[in-house]
């Protein structure tokens, strides 16, 4: 079993990097995704083209190798190093961020056009349109698909221990070697996840209704043990993750 | 910027060693996944609460549960009381086990999609359950969630490096041996690039599939 030594110094200190690195490669993430899907329905094919390469580029690479690659390879070649942690940060950020970028795309594209065009009729900028009159319309559709793309960056996660950033997984394994009995401590770490992303999903849950009351639809159904992201998405939002729900 | 191309050439022979064994374990898990995810589905839609709700449990577990946890798990516990499997064996199963929840999903998807009165039809047929599944239900099912499964292949493969981490040498796995033994970052690049080569090429067919699927159907 795993004694408290190894409890309280490996393991609880990997829960905590677990849920800093999930923050900061969300927070990222969702920048990154504000900004590219808003970029790739710009009226300049130059920046079109260029956010749609950034998108293929980015849904095209495993995060896995992209994290090895700015951890190994970027110090070489470009004499630039990270710290570990910063490396899955913005392997998993800029990954996850393209996938949300097609989110964004899509429901904003789902703005009906009328107002839009109310907003030019009024003399709005193209930035407060998009401020006060698309983005609040476009948001309560983009909080489903994006609480799916929280779980798989918080799954994404685990990979941050592959790069020697002591997270959950990483302390884990080391209690494996230190203890030399693996079945506590991987069902422990399974049940973790699973209970982060529990939580996450309730979280996303009370977002979403907060979103849907802002433009008057009525709340999501289902209650508590109602079933966890992916859900409800199995036909569109899930497709963002790769093939970019070209038919949408 | 530091680019040695006689790294490339030293490299390339293991890198089509691990292209092969990349693509056996896309090929298998996948067809794993295939499989398992209809069981999945179709047990969910059980009459049998005793069945329909531990699979439900169970694939909602798999699904929000990091891929390369569970595959520590199959390697590392799993031998404890079961069969001992080779790396390989292991991530082609954990690869296909954890994208079985997700074709369970797509598959849960189509099905749904299948309209009432098709289901009515076959009871007025008086169709036995198995050929209401086998000749009326699944074909229509199937046919429309072709490009969601294709989807899932592609993400299959951006997690295929994964199964590295327990030892099985596909291309990544390949390059970081070769990497630490030569001192060397290239092969990383190199992989990076392939997987773009490969993934984007089959995202376009996918989109061409969907195109016309919803075009016929």
């Amino acid at each position: 079993m795993m004694t408290q030594g190894m409890f309280e110094n490996y393991f609880l200190p990997g829960v905590w990097v677990t849920v800093q690195v999930t923050l900061f490669s969300a927070a990222l993430a969702a920048v990154v995704a504000l900004i590219v899907g808003t970029l790739r329905a710009s009226r300049l094919w130059i920046v079109r083209f260029l956010s749609g390469v950034y998108f293929e580029l980015f849904r095209g690479t495993s995060a896995l190798i992209l994290m090895f690659w700015l951890v190994f390879a970027v110090p070489l070649m470009f004499r630039w190093q990270f710290a570990p942690m910063y490396a899955g940060v913005l392997a998993l950020g800029l990954t996850y961020g393209a996938y949300g970028s097609e989110v964004v795309r899509g429901a904003l594209a789902a703005v009906p056009v009328a107002q839009r065009e109310a907003g030019v009729a009024l003399g709005f900028t193209r930035f407060q349109r998009l401020r006060r009159i698309e983005l609040p319309q476009a948001w309560p559709e983009m909080v489903p698909p994006f609480n799916n793309l929280l779980i798989e960056l918080l799954k994404g996660t685990a990979l941050v221990s592959t790069i020697m950033v002591a997270d959950m997984t990483y302390a884990g394994n080391l209690v494996r070697i230190g203890s030399n009995e693996s079945a506590p401590v991987y069902t422990l770490l399974l049940v973790l996840y699973f209970v982060m992303a529990f939580v996450l999903t309730r979280g996303m849950r009370v977002l979403e209704r907060h979103a849907k009351a802002g433009v008057g639809q009525a709340p999501p159904r289902g209650g508590l043990w109602s079933r966890l992201a992916l859900r409800e998405s199995a036909g569109e939002g899930s497709g963002a993750l790769t093939a970019g729900g070209a038919a949408r | 910027m530091n680019w040695d191309w006689e790294v490339v050439d030293d490299f390339m022979p293991r890198f089509w060693d691990g292209l092969a064994l990349t693509l056996q374990a896309l090929v298998l898990g996948s067809l794993i996944a295939f499989a398992l995810g209809l069981v999945w589905a179709m047990a969910q839609r059980s009459d049998l609460r005793a069945i329909r709700w531990p699979v439900t449990a169970f694939t909602e577990f798999v699904r929000n549960t990091p891929l390369l946890v569970q595959l520590f798990f199959l390697f590392y516990v799993v031998p404890e009381w079961g069969p001992s499997m080779s790396p390989l064996t292991t991530g082609i199963i954990g690869l296909g086990l954890h994208y079985s929840t997700y074709t369970a999903e797509v598959y849960r998807a189509g099905i749904g999609g299948v309209p009432q009165g098709q289901w009515e039809a076959a009871t007025a047929l008086n169709l036995p359950r198995v050929r209401t599944w086998t000749a009326v239900i699944l074909p229509q099912a199937i046919r429309r969630v072709v490009p969601a499964l294709g989807n899932y292949v592609i993400a299959m493969l951006k997690d295929s490096p994964m199964i590295a981490v327990i030892g099985a040498l596909e291309m990544f796995g390949e390059a970081e041996g070769f990497s630490n033994e030569t001192f060397t970052t290239e092969a990383y690049t190199i992989v990076g690039v392939a997987f773009i080569v490969i993934a984007y090429p089959a995202s376009l067919l996918i989109r061409l599939l969907e195109r016309r699927l919803v075009l016929t159907s």
